[in-house]
């Protein structure tokens, strides 16, 4: 029972951990593949956690009408996306928190660091940080509706909302071909596109102010706090990476405590970010980002796509 | 009987501290402790019906001359009764620290308790008779608070429109209590209870009463003079007639809806949940394109009022149907967000009457930074803001988390309609979810964070310790009903189970005591104290860890914004051009938005002009259309007036006939 236990919670900590150390790695990895493909050389895929060290140890520089939110809010942040990852069965799914929370919560917990995200963004009183705040919410009204559709739908599809539940229906029917999931696969992918800030939602390389969305809002943060900024966003796109491998790719995902299954587990999550990163990257390159005003059509698009889910969901159980 | 007493003697009080006040000026002193006092003693009675589940019943010789006037307080008007009596509780320790010079007291004072007891005397009321008085006597004296500033022309508006609303509510409640009564005319409610009407009344009866709550409540179309109504009132009222009034709303329909009606149909579910949806939806549209403060808590008080609508609806869906777990978890969702929703909009307009106190200014756009000037309020007002954006681990998200596992569980609905109807409320949900994030980030981006962008805004401080111990009791709240919604709702357990036969498990068949289930355990579960206690840790070895390895080295120095800071606060975005993304998305279909900009000619120095038109579809259709024809009617009936006395017994020999006709066919 103790010895359980202490797999359980190593388990749970490797899970936060790997979803830690995973986010710089599959930012690494989506840079460098876009490089290569772009015949550029690019930079080593160890440069996230590079960046990382190097911020932290640089000072900070504060704004002089930054106010305490402005100071505290990558903490909590940096919390917040942690303690959602911490949900996500990425790599086993009997993991020992994974009971604190479902997939309601963990669509609002990601809600909850972006809406302080977007009120940090607006503390300084720089015209930048509102257009990054502005944007950010009103891509998160489409995007963050649409994300909970789709998490419905997989409830109703697996018959729980907790996520190691929907993660193990997964696992026992993966070919189980359904026309709600087909269309919330879809809807996921764009809605995961939009929540990290990738092309082409946003650009998460671009510092031209008429293109800015996320990095508008995190301007005028400097040092370790940006530093905790930049690791929250890796580990955003891991999150979600994770959600969608162990929901629609759920093979290797560890069922039982045994340390084989785990490590095959660790093994299988890693290749799965990694694949996907590659796989984002690729797109990328082939694809401008979108003006801004049409982004919205692309995720009422996807919103619809996730209504549509939802209701077959109802009728083609 | 003592309870009696206790009851009398607080009714008593605010009867008394009313009449005083209005007697004398040296009286007004006395009208807010008084109002705490019979609060504290009402609430903590309706607490102690709630929590043992006895309820007190009594008649007085008063009222309608066979039944004389029923009073009742069983455990759904106890639940309410909670919500109320801490709204009010609040709004009086507020009220204590009000300038008497400034904030105009003096008409606002005698009517503060009459509007308390009015409300409690709704809940208290067992007959038609009892439950209309009191429901007058609410709409009146709230009325009588909205014109407390009546020099002020948009008060004076929104008096009228008030005025006007709840007149049509007050008739359109007395047809549903007549239909209910029968032909037989038995008001006092157990007779109501004792036989159901017809279908075809009550369709009626529904009907009348969604017309009658919901123009209270602030329900789509009904919805007007709510945002121009509770704005106008002095702030502490406001948070009393958003936070609390429309409880006693919501109240009424619960009370029709799931006692006195009887067994529910299930298509009594279809307009409260299409009509509670569509009011979540518009009502946030609303909200996110104003600019005043007031204003936007006032149309986000509409998307509460929609919401609760929604999860009164799915609890009459699942309760037809028989499926008494569902029907539990709609209701408990429905009921927790009464409470949750009672405290963060008193908490918040408390906010914005300190803020409008200490600036004069409403208007977001005058605002800015009172983070630095008013830490204290910018705290609570925060806590408020994310609770009201259904964020974890407050407690917005508690009610938001019961109504989504409801929804889930719609696919058990056996009618077509009804799961057709299910999903598309779900989106609509989740839409006005995310759309209230924008709205309080947008709101509390511009008034609290940012530069000052006005003198006043830069020179405001924080308001008296009442009114801060008033905010801060809410906004502990709030943070308290978020950890420990799994036990509050144990609490109403009782109550849920009376109207629904069925609960949610217990709060220890989950993993922790604090775990809030649905259903049962392996299928929802969610625990916000872990889940705070685990962003907690993480946060703070964050800081730890940060801390170590970083040099911890701060310098202030000028924003960087891009290379090119300007020191002038106007170039911070404002709640306009915040709300601008989002009216191009939503506003060119909800409100046929148009931008158009005059350019002037090169060499010209005027200046260019932005200007937006919207169009409120709804005020069109609903109200100056019918207003019009209204008009017209009257100008064309208005010759009437002027006919010969010959003419006017042919009218009424013929309306005679025509009634004898009637009645001929009829029996």
């Amino acid at each position: 029972m103790t010895r359980n236990l202490v797999v359980q919670f190593l388990a749970q900590g490797a899970q936060m951990l790997l979803v830690l150390l995973l986010g710089p790695l599959a930012v690494g990895v989506t840079r460098r593949v876009k490089a290569r493909l772009m015949r550029r050389q690019g930079a080593p895929l160890l440069q996230g956690y590079l960046d990382i060290a190097k911020l932290l140890r640089k000072e900070s520089v504060l704004a002089e009408s930054a106010s305490w939110l402005f100071r505290s809010a990558p903490y909590l942040i940096f919390a917040l996306t942690w303690v959602a990852a911490a949900l996500v069965p990425s790599f086993a799914s009997g993991l020992m928190f994974n009971w604190a929370a479902d997939v309601v919560a963990l669509v609002a917990l990601l809600g909850a660091a972006r809406a302080l995200l977007a009120l940090a963004g607006m503390d300084v009183g720089t015209s930048f940080g509102g257009i990054g705040s502005s944007r950010e919410m009103m891509i998160a009204t489409l995007a963050e509706p649409a994300m909970m559709l789709i998490v419905l739908t997989l409830a109703i599809a697996a018959g729980t909302t907790r996520l190691p539940g929907v993660a193990d229906f997964f696992i026992s029917e993966p070919l189980a071909v359904r026309v709600s999931l087909a269309l919330s696969l879809g809807a996921l992918v764009i809605v995961a596109l939009a929540e990290n800030a990738r092309i082409p939602v946003d650009n998460p390389v671009t510092h031209l102010e008429l293109t800015m969305v996320h990095e508008a809002m995190v301007l005028e943060y400097s040092g370790p706090d940006l530093a905790l900024v930049e690791l929250g966003a890796a580990m955003r796109l891991t999150v979600l990476a994770g959600l969608w491998a162990s929901l629609f790719a759920p093979w290797g995902i560890a069922t039982t405590a045994s340390g084989t299954a785990l490590a095959i587990g660790l093994a299988a999550c890693a290749a799965k970010v990694t694949v996907l990163g590659t796989l984002v990257a690729g797109g990328e390159v082939f694809m401008a980002k979108l003006r801004l005003f049409r982004v919205p059509e692309l995720l009422a698009g996807s919103f619809l796509v996730a209504v549509l889910a939802v209701t077959s969901s109802f009728f083609l159980a | 009987m003592p309870v009696f007493y206790a009851l009398g003697a607080a009714l008593g009080a605010l009867a008394v501290a009313a009449g005083l006040a209005t007697l004398t000026r040296a009286a007004l002193i006395l009208v807010y402790p008084l109002t705490i006092l019979a609060a504290l003693v009402l609430g903590a009675v309706d607490l102690q019906v709630l929590l043992t589940g006895d309820g007190l019943t009594g008649s007085l010789p008063i009222g309608l001359p066979t039944i004389g006037l029923r009073l009742r307080l069983d455990s759904l008007s106890a639940f309410f009764g909670v919500v109320i009596n801490g709204g009010v509780l609040a709004a009086a320790v507020y009220g204590l620290g009000l300038d008497r010079d400034k904030d105009l007291t003096q008409r606002v004072e005698p009517l503060f308790p009459i509007f308390a007891a009015a409300m409690n005397l709704v809940l208290l009321a067992d007959d038609a008779y009892g439950f209309l008085f009191a429901w007058e006597l609410m709409s009146l004296s709230s009325w009588a608070l909205v014109v407390a500033r009546h020099t002020d022309p948009e008060s004076r508006r929104a008096s009228h429109l008030y005025l006007v609303m709840a007149a049509i509510g007050t008739t359109a409640l007395l047809f549903a209590f007549g239909g209910l009564a029968g032909p037989a005319g038995g008001y006092a409610f157990d007779t109501i209870r004792a036989h159901a009407p017809p279908p075809v009344v009550v369709a009626l009866v529904l009907a009348a009463a969604l017309i009658g709550c919901g123009s209270k409540g602030g329900l789509v179309p009904l919805h007007a003079w709510l945002p121009l109504a509770h704005p106008a009132a002095p702030s502490h009222v406001s948070a009393l007639m958003s936070g609390v009034m429309t409880k006693v709303a919501i109240y009424g329909f619960v009370r029709i809806a799931f006692d006195l009606l009887g067994p529910p149909a299930w298509w009594w579910a279809l307009p409260p949940i299409m009509l509670g949806a569509i009011t979540a939806v518009l009502g946030l549209l609303y909200a996110v394109l104003d600019r005043d403060l007031k204003r936007v808590l006032a149309y986000s008080t509409i998307e509460n009022v929609g919401v609760i609508f929604v999860a009164l609806g799915l609890a009459l869906a699942f309760r037809a149907n028989g499926f008494a777990q569902g029907a539990a978890v709609a209701l408990t969702a429905a009921l927790l967000h009464v409470l949750n929703h009672s405290w963060f909009k008193s908490l918040l307009f408390l906010g914005a009457g300190a803020v409008l106190h200490a600036t004069g200014r409403r208007d977001l756009d005058g605002l800015g930074g009172l983070i630095r000037t008013m830490p204290r309020t910018a705290i609570f007002f925060l806590v408020g803001a994310l609770a009201i954006s259904a964020l974890p681990p407050l407690n917005g998200f508690v009610s938001e988390w019961l109504l989504f596992q409801s929804v889930l569980a719609g696919p058990i609905l056996p009618e077509a309609s009804l799961r057709f109807a299910v999903p598309a409320i779900g989106a609509m949900l989740a839409l006005a979810a995310a759309l209230a994030a924008a709205c309080f980030v947008r709101v509390y981006g511009t008034a609290f964070l940012g530069r000052p962008r006005s003198v006043e805004a830069a020179r405001a401080h924080d308001g008296p310790l009442s009114q801060q111990i008033a905010m801060g009791a809410l906004a502990l709240l709030c943070i308290l009903g978020g950890l420990l919604g799994a036990p509050l709702a144990a609490v109403i357990a009782p109550l849920v189970r009376t109207f629904t036969a069925g609960a949610l498990p217990a709060p220890g068949s989950g993993p922790t005591p604090f775990s809030l289930v649905a259903f049962d355990s392996a299928r929802s579960v969610y625990d916000a104290a872990i889940i705070a206690l685990f962003v907690a840790i993480a946060s703070l070895v964050t800081l730890v860890v940060v801390h170590r390895l970083s040099e911890r080295r701060t310098r202030r120095g000028p924003a960087w914004d891009c290379g090119f800071p300007d020191p002038s606060p106007s170039t911070q975005y404002t709640a306009s051009s915040f709300a601008q993304p989002l009216r191009r998305v939503y506003g060119a279909v909800a409100f046929a938005a148009r931008e158009t900009v005059t350019m002037p000619p090169p060499g010209d120095l005027a200046a260019a002009r932005l200007e937006v038109t919207l169009v409120d579809h709804l005020w069109r259709v609903f109200y100056a259309a019918p207003g019009r024809a209204i008009l017209r009617l009257a100008e064309r009936l208005n010759a009437l007036q002027f006919l010969s006395i010959r003419r006017y017994l042919v009218l009424m020999f013929a309306a005679l006939v025509i009634l004898l006709f009637i009645t001929a066919v009829t029996t």
